[in-house]
């Protein structure tokens, strides 16, 4: 549903402050745990819920995220799971926008048609898929927008001024930039870089833009929040479950409250992010 | 699922979006498009280019030593006594297989593009030596991702590469073999995508690689079909080829596809039997879905999670396959089947004793198909098999399976 993604976005914009953007590998390192997890987020201080969804074959994911999904998998998540994780959050919360990321197969196997019906049904918002840059948008972008899902498109440090009308035409709810070249997990750039680049994303669009990759700690959301509509923080989050498991991978009573905890750092970074900028 | 018109040529393939019919395109991330993009226009610009095509001409000439000789096997042909037997002799190439065809053509593209520094996956080992050997010749510095446990069964290869100067980077995600040596790959190429060209081993991944892959290996079917000409004054009646990848097997079928009166058979790794999950049978037990870069046929669950594959031959493990014979296989073109790990074995056995060849795994597993098919033909028939890699990294697996101590 695209309206509450909007909503949320016109909110914080009202309110003067960024979005917290929050990735979770959905299923890690258990259904139980990992909606628990989730149900945490927004209570945190998540604006955005990133629902990961496993894939055998991350190739956009740095170590951290691998691990994570092959938990998940172990211990039989699936596309199917995933949604049904969506379903059981919106019980109790009907204003979080939820955003799946990760990549086209298992949604293809799924079928496109059927995916999207049951992701509007389970109160999806957005989809973000790695492999679908938007040459192939006649796969799964154009058949989501007319159903009112949005598709959220990462640009990257290669997306240059040519590139970027392409990249944005079909895309909604908000830009995600990606602010190195490399996989999740590696270390984050130059702030001033990054904020030069979303300036120059913003005289192209409307649209938010979120700044993702490489974010690790409240300070670092503090810095690129001073710039950018919104910051994205994954492997940080996804590390405090793997820390917390027991030697056998296993959730311990630890495992929320750590990532409650790292969370409410974070969301102080962006309530203090636009201070710094008025500065 | 779209239906797929038979085309007035079979060769054609791939439309401007790189989509053999349903399969290919160009399912890569964002950061890696503009690669690709660029790829692609230096690709356009040299296949047109005389300069280039001479260069690679002269290279493919006096460095890796073709053409390669299509070789009558005599008394392999007298002892299944059927249909005459050829082989196209790529095992003979410097380096030991079809590999280097590819990588030449590539190591010219990338320093065409200005790239300073090549990456490269492997499996068994044979594309990462040839990478490993062009990037020696032209003095760049070369990465070899190649699984773990490849790296452990393949070790005379590691140790040819790090002769030739390469760094191997054993890959330990998932099971440590070629697939996961193919996202490693990838992984380092979004990160350093200034410098740094990707040299993919098979005529798979994202357009425009499948293409440029095919293109680079045809040379084995156009001096197949002249050889062929010289030798027997016409076609042959049937080619058959190992397919992992399958870059050998559409190098050698491409020039043939348009000529009705050649049966072409692209042959599997059956593993250990389809019915359990040891084997890459993708083609075969396999079903579409999208995979390093591609849309094509894949191993995967119900979930369209990716499945390990397995063979005795490190070469063809790997659970996907090159789009276009995805889309030969839908339009029934050629035909695909399996052999399984211990009928290559035999065969292989057959080729060493009978010919005084010992050939890679891989190749025997098409040599498997033609002991199988031969005895069946008329004496004035002909079959061509693409003999695609010499054995000499094998023996140590092969000496182990037979329990010789070598």
């Amino acid at each position: 549903m695209t309206a509450r993604m909007d909503n949320k976005f016109a909110a914080l914009k009202a309110e003067g402050r960024p979005a917290l953007v929050t990735y979770f590998m959905g299923g890690d390192p258990d259904y139980d745990t990992s909606l628990a997890i989730m149900k945490a987020l927004p209570e945190a201080g998540a604006d955005v819920i990133e629902l990961g969804a496993p894939f055998s074959d991350p190739m956009a994911d740095g170590p951290a995220i691998q691990l994570a999904g092959q938990r998940a998998l172990k211990n039989g998540h699936s596309l199917k799971k995933t949604l049904d994780m969506a379903r059981d959050f919106r019980k109790s919360d009907d204003t979080t926008p939820i955003v799946i990321m990760g990549y086209y197969n298992p949604i293809y196997i799924y079928g496109v048609d059927r995916f999207i019906d049951d992701a509007l049904e389970a109160g999806i918002d957005g989809l973000i898929v790695v492999d679908l840059p938007a040459e192939m948008d006649d796969e799964l972008c154009i058949p989501a927008r007319r159903k009112d899902i949005n598709f959220i498109r990462l640009t990257t440090p290669t997306t240059d001024e040519k590139r970027l009308p392409k990249v944005l035409t079909n895309t909604s709810g908000f830009v995600y930039y990606v602010s190195m070249t490399g996989i999740t997990g590696s270390a984050l750039p130059d702030p001033s870089k990054i904020a030069g680049a979303v300036e120059r994303i913003k005289k192209s669009t409307d649209l938010p833009v979120c700044v993702g990759f490489g974010v690790k700690t409240a300070e670092h959301a503090r810095l690129i929040g001073a710039s950018a509509d919104g910051v994205v923080v994954g492997t940080a989050i996804v590390n405090q479950v793997a820390t917390s498991l027991d030697k056998e991978g296993r959730a311990t009573a630890d495992t929320v409250q750590s990532v409650a905890t790292f969370v409410r750092g974070l969301a102080t970074g962006v309530r203090s992010a636009r201070l710094v900028a008025a500065e | 699922m779209n239906q797929t018109p038979k085309p007035n040529s079979f060769r054609s393939g791939p439309d401007e979006d790189g989509r053999f019919g349903i399969f290919g395109g160009r399912f890569v991330a964002e950061t890696l498009m503009p690669l690709i993009l660029d790829l692609q226009a230096e690709w356009e610009k040299a296949k047109t280019d005389p300069e280039f095509q001479a260069e690679l001409q002269h290279l493919n000439t006096h460095y890796t030593g073709r053409p390669s000789p299509l070789y009558f096997a005599e008394r392999l042909t007298a002892e299944l006594g059927g249909a005459k037997i050829y082989f196209k002799r790529d095992e003979l190439n410097h380096t030991g297989s079809h590999k280097i065809n590819n990588c030449l053509g590539q190591i010219l593209l990338a320093k065409r593009m200005g790239k300073t520094r090549i990456i490269a996956e492997t499996g068994a080992g044979q594309h990462g030596v040839a990478s490993a050997t062009v990037a020696a010749r032209f003095g760049l510095p070369c990465v070899v991702y190649m699984g773990a446990t490849d790296v452990e069964r393949q070790a005379p290869n590691v140790f040819r590469m790090k002769l030739l100067g390469a760094e191997v980077r054993p890959v330990t995600t998932g099971h440590g073999t070629l697939k996961d040596a193919m996202n490693e790959a990838l992984r380092d190429w979004v990160t350093n995508v200034d410098d740094t060209y990707y040299l993919i081993g098979t005529a798979a991944g994202p357009h425009p690689y499948p293409e440029l892959v095919r293109e680079f290996q045809s040379v084995i079917g156009k001096e197949t079909r002249e050889q062929m000409m010289a030798a027997e004054g016409r076609l042959p009646d049937m080619l058959v080829a190992a397919v992992g990848g399958g870059s050998n097997a559409i190098g050698l079928f491409h020039p043939f596809l348009d000529d009705e009166s050649v049966r072409i058979v692209g042959v599997e790794a059956g593993g250990k039997g389809l019915d359990g999950e040891e084997h890459c049978a993708s083609l075969t037990a396999g079903s579409p879905g999208v995979l390093h870069g591609n849309r094509t046929y894949l191993l995967q669950d119900g979930d369209g999670q990716i499945k390990e594959g397995h063979s005795i031959s490190a070469g063809l493990d790997y659970p996907g396959i090159g789009p276009e014979h995805s889309w030969l296989k839908d339009i029934g073109r050629v035909e695909y089947v399996p052999i399984m790990d211990d009928e290559a074995l035999a065969a292989f056995q057959m080729l060493t004793r009978t010919e005084g060849i010992i050939p890679a795994l891989e190749p025997s597993h098409a040599l498997a198909e033609v002991i199988k098919r031969a005895p069946k033909m008329d004496k004035d028939q002909i079959i061509v098999m693409n003999l695609c890699g010499r054995g000499d990294k094998d023996i140590f697996t092969v000496g182990k399976i037979l329990g010789m101590g070598l």
